[in-house]
C-alpha cells in the first residue's frame, strides 16, 4: 500500500511538472533569465503548489500520525548555517547551467535522451559525495 | 489553454502530490531527499523511494499516451555541462538538504526560515549563472 501511495504521488508530481513546462529546460532557464526573455511559468507552478501544500499540511499537522506510517517526519532542523547556504548556492549554479533540478531531471529521463542519463548519473554521484561530508555538530 | 493556466494547474497537482505523500507516508515530497536517500543505508526504506521515482518517470509517458505530448523538452547544453551541472545539483541539494521541491514548495508552504533562505539563495545563484552564460560579464 505504501508503495502504491508513493507511486501515485510521484506520478501526480511528474504530471504536474510536465504540464507546468518544468521538464523543458528552456522554460526553466527562461525563468532564471530575468534580464532576457523572462518566462514566469515556474512562478505560476509555485503559486499553484505552495497554497495547496500549505493548506494540506495545516490539516495534517493536527493529526497524530499518517495513514500508513507510525509518525510524520516533519523537518526539525532550524539551523541557518554555511551548509544550507553553501549547498543552495552550489545547487543554484548547477541548476542555472543546464536548467534541471532533481524532479524534472528524473521525469525527463523517460524521454530517452542519453544526455539526461549523464545528468542523472552525475546527480547521484553528487548525492554520494554530499553524504560523505562530515556530520554537522549537534 | 494558456501556458500559465497549465503551469498553475501543474503546480496544484504538485501540491496534491506533496499532501498525499505526507498524509500517507508522513514524508516531505522533496525529490533530492527521496532519491538521494537511496544511496544511504536505510534497510526497508528503499521501496517507497523507488516507487515515487518510478511514478515521476512514468508521468511524461502517461501524458504522451493521453495528450500525445510528453512535455519533455530538449537539453540546452552539451554533455560536459550536463555532467558538471548534475554533480553540482546533486552535491548542492545533498549538502543543503533540499531542492526546488523540498525547500521551494514544501518548505515555503511550512514557512520554514531555512527553506525561505535556501530558495532565495538557489534562485539568485541560478539567475546569476544564467546571466553570466547568456549575457556575459561584459554587461556588468
Amino acid at each position: 500500500m505504501k508503495v502504491i501511495v508513493a507511486l501515485l504521488s510521484g506520478l501526480l508530481f511528474g504530471v504536474g511538472l510536465s504540464l507546468g513546462g518544468m521538464t523543458q529546460p528552456a522554460v526553466v532557464l527562461g525563468f532564471l533569465d530575468i534580464f532576457g526573455q523572462w518566462d514566469p511559468r515556474l512562478l505560476f507552478v509555485m503559486a499553484g503548489a505552495v497554497p495547496i501544500t500549505a493548506l494540506g499540511y495545516r490539516v495534517l499537522r493536527r493529526r497524530p500520525r499518517p495513514l500508513l506510517e507510525d509518525r510524520f517526519r516533519w523537518p526539525t532542523s532550524r539551523r541557518l548555517d554555511v551548509r544550507l547556504v553553501g549547498g543552495a548556492a552550489l545547487f543554484g549554479i548547477g541548476w542555472g547551467m543546464a536548467g534541471y533540478c532533481p524532479g524534472p531531471a528524473l521525469a525527463a529521463l523517460s524521454g530517452g535522451a542519453p544526455a539526461l542519463l549523464v545528468l542523472v548519473a552525475s546527480m547521484f554521484a553528487g548525492w554520494w559525495l554530499a553524504a560523505r561530508l562530515p556530520a554537522t555538530k549537534a | 489553454m494558456h501556458p500559465y493556466v497549465y503551469a498553475t494547474l501543474g503546480g496544484a497537482l504538485i501540491g496534491g502530490a506533496a499532501v498525499l505523500l505526507m498524509a500517507g507516508l508522513g514524508r516531505i515530497a522533496g525529490i533530492s531527499g527521496i532519491a538521494g536517500g537511496l544511496i544511504q543505508h536505510h534497510p526497508g526504506d528503499r521501496a517507497w523511494r523507488l516507487a515515487f521515482m518510478l511514478g515521476l518517470l512514468l508521468a511524461p509517458l502517461l501524458l504522451l499516451l493521453v495528450r500525445g505530448d510528453s512535455g519533455i523538452g530538449l537539453p540546452q547544453v552539451g554533455l560536459p555541462w550536463m555532467a558538471l551541472a548534475g554533480v553540482l545539483v546533486g552535491f548542492g541539494t545533498g549538502m543543503g538538504s533540499g531542492c526546488t521541491s523540498g525547500h521551494g514548495v514544501c518548505g515555503i508552504a511550512r514557512l520554514s526560515p531555512r527553506s525561505l533562505l535556501a530558495t532565495a539563495v538557489f534562485m539568485a545563484c541560478g539567475m546569476a549563472t544564467v546571466y553570466v552564460s547568456r549575457h556575459g560579464l561584459g554587461g556588468l
